[in-house]
């Protein structure tokens, strides 16, 4: 059995090397965008050298060559990587499982469902098997010696992309942050919701994160959304600001080290999950702790 | 020209849900029923497409269970023309319900099929992408905008790092994110109307056979429990005294 690990992004690679490690199984690696990770102990990198992950048809088109004698196909979920592997699931006619977070055996996975409220085991049976996992679970290696890195060309696509999409800001990945600040409904508008959750991430050296509440309201940009159908993070330090606590969100934030609620309601169900909980007006508490941390 | 709208019928977003006491699958004794709410945005966007297109015709798919007739009768409603029911028992994971949708597409020949990015049940993401594959056509997945010019759609696309613009060529597959639009509401009148509409039901093409299979449906562990802090000088030092400060 060996693994043919998609990396979406540069930070991907690592990511599948320890999961490549958990299974015990030898990787090569195909690095999407971005500069070739040679050190993350691939046996063999195939670099496409893109800026953007381009669209999904052309991509798989190129795929299924580079994929033959695979055991595992697998990549870090993201948007990209299910848009993707799905769809080179349905080529190559096989198994995937969606957001693994631990694998019982290299055919048993266990994964969240029903915005994380269960947890399913599926077994998938056939070769190859595609699946996304959630990094949060898995130790990470040191970097190893380099390898060898050949050049990837990606088949043309009947999709034509007119506008890419380019990341706001100098914050560090929603997805990949040790300290994430997220703010909900009562941060109004995308001004308040900058300096005040925006401010407080950037104290920390953090990213900001929303609900979908904030952002369906216009406060904070779609990107940030945090949850079962937004992005899931796993940081060292989550602070939810404004937000109540639904399953849905919750569900983005279950495998964060240390949860801190902020929110001027003692009853909301926010208290249930978190490590620490202040009850407070946020407009008061976030300044005060800036002022505390003395920036 | 043709628009298909998958729908599936899954356990209410907003109900509480726990496994079966052998931890075959999920309980849903006393639990309501709804349109996955991806799918009610694609029935959605279906109906403002052709509000601007009038020579649309919409239809809409269910697999599953008699029941999932619900679902269907409340697409309709919402505007779409008419509706399959492939009437089921057996077991699909989301391949199988590609092929499925497959064999109505060969039959229909839609120009769009236009469906949910994910089932809230089992959050799978994948049936969209494995019809585009199977299809042989191209997908744009996750959109907040969609408009029709000619044989092409200008898709906005939803990504990690915020929204990509596309140009797709039809038949395309696409799949709906939250932001598309808030489905209209439709009242108890507006239902029964609907009764009248044509609603086939078929079996299915061909005998699933899955290759995922669900063994367990457990809860998870839960979170130890946390406390309450009595103001913000506590809460930063307990966050110094955690070295959750770090930075
Ligand atoms: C299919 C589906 C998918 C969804 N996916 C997601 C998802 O991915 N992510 C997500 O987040 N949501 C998602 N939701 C929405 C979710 O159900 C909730 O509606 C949403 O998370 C609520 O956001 P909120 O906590 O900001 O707002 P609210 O629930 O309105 O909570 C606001 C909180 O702020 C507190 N508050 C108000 N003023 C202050 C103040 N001055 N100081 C301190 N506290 C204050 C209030 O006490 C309240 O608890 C989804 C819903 C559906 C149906
Ligand atoms: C009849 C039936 C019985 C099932 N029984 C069990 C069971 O006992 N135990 C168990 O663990 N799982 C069961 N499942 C769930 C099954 O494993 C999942 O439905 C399957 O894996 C698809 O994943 P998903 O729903 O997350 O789809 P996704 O891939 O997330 O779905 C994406 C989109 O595909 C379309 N779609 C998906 N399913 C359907 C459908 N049925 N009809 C029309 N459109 C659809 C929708 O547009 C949806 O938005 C059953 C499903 C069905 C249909």
């Amino acid at each position: 059995m060996s693994i043919v690990g998609i990396a979406f992004t540069p930070a991907d690679a690592t990511g599948i090397q320890a999961f490549a490690a958990a299974l015990g199984l030898p990787f090569r690696l195909v690095q999407i965008t971005g500069a070739a990770n040679t050190t993350c102990g691939a046996l063999k990198v195939l670099s496409a050298g893109l800026e953007d992950v381009p669209p999904a048809d052309g991509l798989v088109a190129s795929l299924e060559g580079a994929v033959q004698g695979a055991s595992h196909i697998v990549a870090v979920s993201s948007m990209a990587s299910k848009d993707v592997m799905a769809r080179l699931a349905g080529v190559l006619d096989c198994a995937m499982v969606t957001d693994v977070v631990s694998a019982d055996s290299p055919s048993t996975f266990k994964r969240p469902i029903v915005a994380g409220t269960l947890i399913e085991t599926v077994e998938a049976s056939g070769a190859p098997i595609v699946l996304t996992f959630r990094p949060a679970g898995y130790e990470r290696k040191p970097p190893g010696g380099a390898c060898e890195v050949e050049s990837f060309s990606i088949s043309p696509s009947k999709v034509r992309v007119t506008q890419a999409a380019h990341k706001s800001g100098g914050r560090p990945d929603l997805t990949q942050a040790s300290v994430v600040v997220s703010g909900g409904r009562p941060l109004k508008d995308r001004e308040t919701f900058e300096s005040v959750i925006g401010g407080l991430a950037d104290t920390l050296g953090g990213a900001a994160g929303a609900t979908r509440a904030a952002v369906d309201s216009g406060i904070a940009p779609n990107e940030l959304q945090v949850g079962q159908t937004g992005k899931i993070v796993a940081p060292d330090l989550y602070i939810a600001a404004g937000i109540s606590g639904s399953t849905q969100h919750m569900a983005g934030i279950k495998d964060s080290k240390c949860i801190v609620a902020i929110n001027k309601d003692p009853e909301a169900p926010i208290f249930e999950v978190a490590d620490l909980g202040l009850v407070a007006d946020l407009f008061e508490a976030i300044p005060a702790i800036r002022n505390l941390l003395g920036k | 020209m043709r628009i298909l709208v998958p729908v599936k019928r899954v356990v209410d977003p907003f109900s509480k849900v726990r496994p079966l006491p052998d931890g075959s699958g999920i309980d849903t004794t006393g639990i309501k029923f709804e349109i996955n709410p991806f799918d009610e945005i694609a029935v959605e966007e279906a109906v403002r497409l052709r509000e601007k297109n009038p020579d649309i015709e919409i239809v809409v798919v269910s697999i599953g269970s008699a029941d999932c007739e619900e679902q269907l009768r409340k697409a309709l409603a919402m505007g779409a023309d008419r509706a399959i029911l492939v009437e089921t028992t057996h077991l699909f994971d989301s391949l199988g319900i590609a092929k499925e949708l497959k064999a109505i597409v060969d039959k229909e020949q839609p120009s769009l099929v236009l469906m949910g990015k994910q089932a809230t049940d089992y959050d799978c993401n994948q049936a969209a992408q494995m019809l585009a594959a199977k299809l042989g056509w191209p997908q744009a997945c996750f959109a907040s905008a969609i408009s029709i010019t000619g044989q092409m759609l200008a898709v906005n696309r939803e990504t990690d790092l915020g929204v990509e613009t596309v140009e797709i060529p039809m038949p395309c597959v696409i799949t709906t994110d939250l932001r598309l639009n808030e489905p209209r509401f439709v009242a108890l009148p507006g239902i029964i109307k609907a009764r009248s509409k044509p609603l086939d039901r078929i079996p299915p093409s061909v005998t699933p056979a899955p290759l995922t299979r669900t063994i367990k449906v457990e809860s998870p562990g839960a979170r130890p429990p946390g406390r309450k802090v009595a103001n913000v000088e506590e809460l930063v030092s307990e966050l110094k005294n955690r070295g959750a400060l770090s930075a």
